[in-house]
Parts: C-alpha cells; sequence; structure tokens
C-alpha cells in the first residue's frame, strides 16, 4: 500500500476509512482476485504446458502439469511442417500494408472530421458511426463478387486495399476522439507562419498523435495477425496463406497430433505476448478511449 | 525552351490555386473539410454501398463461381421459407447471443470491481485478467478444442478428480452451447478495462456522500455506481450483441457446425453455402436476414435500454 501519497497527508479521515474498517470485505475481495487469476492463465499455462510434452504424456490420465520428456523439438516439427516462414511473411506484408493504411488514411479523414466545419459534415461523421456498429460478415459474399470481377482472389489485395479508404470507421473514431483535445492555438500559429491545411494536419497534428496513432497501429496489427474470416475467403493457393490459415489447416488434417497443433498454436501466441507487454499502456489506453468518450 | 513547357503545365495548377485563392473562406473551408474526409466517402461507397447493391443484385440471381450468374426471380427467398438449416442457425445464433453476452458482461463487471483495488501487484492481476483476450483466436479455439476434450482435457480432469462424470462438451448437442459460452467467458478482459476504467472514472464524493448517509455496499452498487456506469454498460452490451452474433472462428475451427448442426452459427452458415456450398445467390440473402436481425435486435436495445441510461451532462 502507498504511503507517500499525498491525499493521505490532507485527508486522514478517509484513509483510515479504507484501510481499517472493510478489513473483512478486503480478504474477500482478494482471496476473489486469487481464484479467479487462477482460472484465467490455467489454460495459459495448460497450453505452454502441453506444448513441449511428448505423445505419450500428452495422452494421460490424470494429466501432468510438467513436461517429462521436456520436447522444444514440438515447435520445430509443428512449424516445419507446413511452410509457417511463408505465412509469416504473408502475414507481415498484409499486416503491414494494413497498418500503414490506417496510420495514414484513417488519420487523413479524423483530422477533417476533428478540426474542420463544413456543411454535411456532421452527416458524414453519423456514417462513420453507422458502419461502426454494421457487421463487417454480412459483405463477405457481395465483396466476394466484386474482387472477383476485379481479379483479386488469391491475391493480398481484397485484405489491403479497402483499407486505405478511411482505414475503418472505428479508427476514424478513435483519432478524431484524439485530435479534438489537441488545442487551436497550436494550428493558428502554424497557419500564421504559413502552413497550409494539408501541413497543420501533417506537421503539427501527425507528431502530436503519436500515442494514440501507436495504439491504432497496435489494433490493426492485432486484427491482421488473427483475423481467419478474410483470408480464407479471398486466398486460395497454399503459397499465399497467412499464419492464422496455416494453423486453422491443421485442424482439419486429422494427422497432425495435439502436441504440434498446441506448439504451432503458443508460437501464433508468442509474438502478440511480447506485443502486449512492450505497449501495454497504449493497449488500455486505446481500449478505454472508445469505451468511455462513446 | 524547357522554362516555357515547364511553366505551361504549370498554369493549370496555378489557375487552380488563384481560383481557390479567390473563394470564400466558408467556400475554402467546405472544399478542404470534403478533401479531408474524401477516403472515407470512397470507401463507404465502395466497400460498403456497392455490395450492398451487389447483394441485392445476387439476392434474384444464381450463381455458382464458375459459370455467369443467373437470374431466378423470387427462388433464393422462397428457398429461405423451406430450409430447416436456417431456423437451426437461427436458434443457435439467437440462443449464444442471448446468454453468453449478458453473462460476459456480468463477468467482465464482477472482474472490474475485483481488479479496482489498491493493493501491491494489483497491476499483474490486470495483466493475468486481460491476457486471454489477446490470444490470437484460431490459437485459442485450438487450445479450448484440447481442455474440452472428452476423454484427455483438462476440464473433465478436473471434474473427474472432483468425482463428477465426464462431460462430451463438443460432442453432445446439448453440451455444445454451454462449452461455446465458457469459452467466450475466458476472454472478457476487453469490457472488463471499459468497466474499470468507468469505475475508476466515478467521483469519490458520491461514495463518501452516501457513507453519511448511511448506505450499505448494496445501495451504493444499485443507486451510484450502476447508474453511473450505465452508459458504459450500454456501450458493452452493443458492441457484445454485435460480435456474438457474428460467432465464426470457433465453430469453423471445433465444431465444423456440428455436432447435429447445433453450432451452425448464422455466419459460419452463410460462409459454407457460399464458398462450400457455391450458391453465392442464396448465401447473399442469408446476408441480408443477418443484418436484418441485428438491425432490429439493435432497434429494440436503443429502445427499450437505450432511455434507461442515465447520462451525467447531456449537453455533452
Amino acid at each position: 500500500m502507498a504511503t507517500t501519497n499525498q491525499g493521505q497527508l490532507t485527508t486522514p479521515d478517509r484513509v483510515e476509512n479504507t484501510r481499517s474498517a472493510p478489513t473483512f470485505l478486503r480478504i474477500i475481495n482478494i482471496a476473489l482476485l486469487l481464484i479467479f487469476g487462477a482460472i484465467m492463465i490455467i489454460p495459459f499455462i495448460w497450453l505452454v504446458s502441453s506444448s513441449f510434452k511428448s505423445q505419450n504424456q500428452i495422452f494421460q490420465y490424470p494429466p501432468e502439469w510438467i513436461p517429462n520428456p521436456f520436447q522444444p523439438e514440438n515447435y520445430v516439427k509443428a512449424l516445419t511442417y507446413k511452410p509457417f516462414h511463408i505465412y509469416f511473411r504473408n502475414t507481415m506484408i498484409i499486416v503491414t500494408a494494413n497498418v500503414v493504411a490506417v496510420v495514414l488514411s484513417s488519420s487523413f479523414c479524423a483530422y477533417g472530421f476533428a478540426r474542420i466545419r463544413f456543411p454535411g459534415r456532421d452527416f458524414w461523421f453519423g456514417v462513420v458511426i453507422a458502419t461502426l456498429f454494421l457487421p463487417t460478415a454480412i459483405l463477405i459474399v457481395p465483396n466476394f463478387l466484386i474482387f472477383a470481377r476485379l481479379g483479386w482472389i488469391d491475391t493480398f489485395l481484397p485484405l489491403t486495399v479497402p483499407l486505405f479508404f478511411g482505414g475503418g470507421a472505428f479508427n476514424i473514431f478513435l483519432l478524431r476522439q484524439f485530435f479534438r483535445t489537441i488545442p487551436e492555438e497550436l494550428a493558428d500559429a502554424a497557419r500564421l507562419d504559413g502552413c497550409s491545411e494539408f501541413g497543420v494536419y501533417w506537421r503539427v497534428m501527425m507528431p502530436l498523435a503519436k500515442p494514440a496513432l501507436i495504439t491504432v497501429s497496435i489494433f490493426t496489427f492485432l486484427n491482421a495477425w488473427n483475423d481467419l474470416l478474410g483470408p480464407i475467403t479471398y486466398l486460395r493457393s497454399t503459397e499465399n496463406f497467412t499464419i492464422a490459415m496455416g494453423l486453422a489447416s491443421f485442424r482439419s488434417q486429422t494427422d497432425i497430433s495435439w502436441d504440434l497443433q498446441l506448439a504451432a498454436s503458443t508460437a501464433m501466441t508468442i509474438p502478440v505476448i511480447i506485443l502486449f507487454f512492450f505497449a501495454q499502456r497504449y493497449f488500455i489506453q486505446g481500449i478505454v478511449m472508445t469505451g468511455l468518450k462513446g | 525552351m524547357t522554362n516555357q513547357t515547364y511553366k505551361r503545365k504549370r498554369s493549370p495548377v496555378n489557375g487552380l490555386f488563384e481560383w481557390y485563392n479567390n473563394l470564400s473562406l466558408e467556400r475554402r473551408r467546405t472544399i478542404m473539410g470534403y478533401i479531408f474526409i474524401m477516403p472515407f466517402i470512397l470507401g463507404f461507397l465502395l466497400w460498403w454501398l456497392a455490395p450492398a447493391l451487389v447483394a441485392g443484385y445476387l439476392s434474384f440471381h444464381r450463381w455458382n463461381l464458375i459459370s455467369p450468374p443467373r437470374f431466378i426471380g423470387f427462388d433464393n427467398f422462397e428457398r429461405l421459407f423451406s430450409d430447416p438449416l436456417i431456423v437451426t442457425s437461427l436458434k443457435a445464433t439467437f440462443i449464444y447471443t442471448v446468454t453468453s453476452v449478458p453473462l460476459g458482461l456480468v463477468f467482465a463487471f464482477f472482474l472490474a470491481v475485483l481488479i479496482n483495488t489498491k493493493i501491491r501487484g494489483i497491476a499483474i492481476f490486470r495483466t493475468i485478467y486481460y491476457l486471454p483476450t489477446i490470444v490470437p483466436f484460431v490459437a485459442s479455439a485450438i487450445l479450448w478444442a484440447w481442455i474440452l476434450n472428452t476423454e484427455f482435457g483438462l476440464l473433465n480432469a478436473g471434474l473427474r478428480s472432483l468425482g463428477f462424470a465426464k462431460v462430451a462438451w463438443l460432442q453432445e448437442p446439448g453440451w455444445t452451447m454451454t462449452s461455446f459460452i465458457i469459452m467466450s467467458m475466458w476472454a472478457v478482459g476487453g469490457p472488463m478495462i471499459i468497466f474499470l476504467a468507468g469505475l475508476q472514472g466515478i467521483p469519490d464524493v458520491y461514495y463518501e456522500a452516501a457513507d453519511i448517509d448511511g448506505a450499505g455496499h448494496w445501495d451504493k452498487l444499485w443507486r451510484i455506481t450502476l447508474p453511473l456506469m450505465s452508459p458504459i454498460i450500454f456501450f458493452n452490451l452493443v458492441i457484445g450483441l454485435i460480435g456474438a452474433a457474428q460467432e465464426f472462428v470457433r465453430a469453423y475451427l471445433i465444431t465444423g457446425g456440428g455436432p447435429q448442426n447445433s453450432t451452425l452459427f448464422l455466419v459460419l452458415y452463410i460462409y459454407r453455402t457460399a464458398f462450400q456450398s457455391q450458391r453465392m445467390g442464396y448465401a447473399a440473402v442469408l446476408s441480408w436476414v443477418l443484418f436484418i436481425i441485428l438491425m432490429i435486435l439493435s432497434y429494440l436495445v436503443f429502445r427499450y435500454l437505450g432511455s434507461r441510461v442515465y447520462y451525467e451532462n447531456p449537453g455533452e
């Protein structure tokens, strides 16, 4: 418990209140924290532990937690069973294109919605909000026809190009909220110095919006990394598969054992976990911004 | 010579600049505004409006992805009323949505209250509670298929050690919905963090005033916390409903819609109709069904719950 909190010095009554009175509730709170913490993390530990087990041990009852023998070679087997290095490259191409598209396009639109007053703006912002609440799954079938006509099936184009047009309602919304918090005086000062509207956007707003842009990039990365419905709809040949598709194709093959499936699953999760630990602040900020200011 | 061509090329652009600079401030602002939001407008026309029209077109056609679409009138709609799978699929989607979303919200709220304490190491708990949410869908689907395995799964091992009989979580049609709800409850980190931020945004003075009035914990929850949180609860509810109605990855990977079509959620049925049965026209009709259902659901939620939401600063 923090003891150097200034608030405690000025309002001693309240401190006493929180510290001594509800001790019973506090114990229950901590007990529940531990119980549910265990429930949340056990599947996780189970995933990692099973991924290192031998085939024999994985089918053992009662189950054991410590892999014995310890088999890191499960990972090598799983990741070479299919050409995961190619899937990784494909996924990274799609992810990178998506992040670039979102950062450029959604911030550009968001600037218009946040900082310029013009007739029709509120109508179009209403459209942004409406698409936020429309289920994207309903578009799969008609979009397939459109992309088929364009000759884009089995290319990365259906998974990347649409994002250059606005970058998604969610991102426009989030960046607009952020742009609105930047004082107009900064933009005015730049305009006095001869900056055009594009200059204000690119030289004043974009550098200041860096935290929000990182947040948006992280969620875009995760969406592209995790997406399955998009890739299985538009990609056909195995050399174009993404990691999610490669892992999903494990499921349809009965000859791939559980230890390998779980090793590949862990491998797909690790980059995301690393990202999460480095950028936790931006995760939380992004979630909170959408939820509270909506 | 080079100078001249340079000049000639520049002149229309210069003219445009001149024209623009002579406009009134208001006009210029309007043009600028539309330039900035143009990507979104184009995107909306290309990837929302055009697909909607295409879906309308496909609804009256038969298209198997190979030969060109053929006009068949209302056949796809007639089929809708004689298709037993659409009933199964709607039922599964509906039951899953109306059970998993409220249960998930209550659970997320409960967890948010738990992690809204000031003890040492609370950041670690917050991380642990949020972690399941960032596991990629495909990876978590495989993990859960393994945990729910009847013979070797962790859940049944736990149940058996407590003296219960093992359950065929994914093979017994009566249990699959429960399994899917359990899986969805594991990853409620998103709404949980939003609730947590909301809880932290409630000023202490309200609780202090309630203390003076002698209010108990229960009173404070029902009369202060929940009313003040109602916009956030409402937001999480709407987002949750839209997400649950589009459930796809788990059903596609774990059960494949089975057993006995008990997990044939609507999006999976649409996907199968379109890309496995190659009936794009009928799949377009099914997409319209999903759209209409979600619109009705949103309308009902806004109509009956939206009016009960309490806004502290309605002017904002």
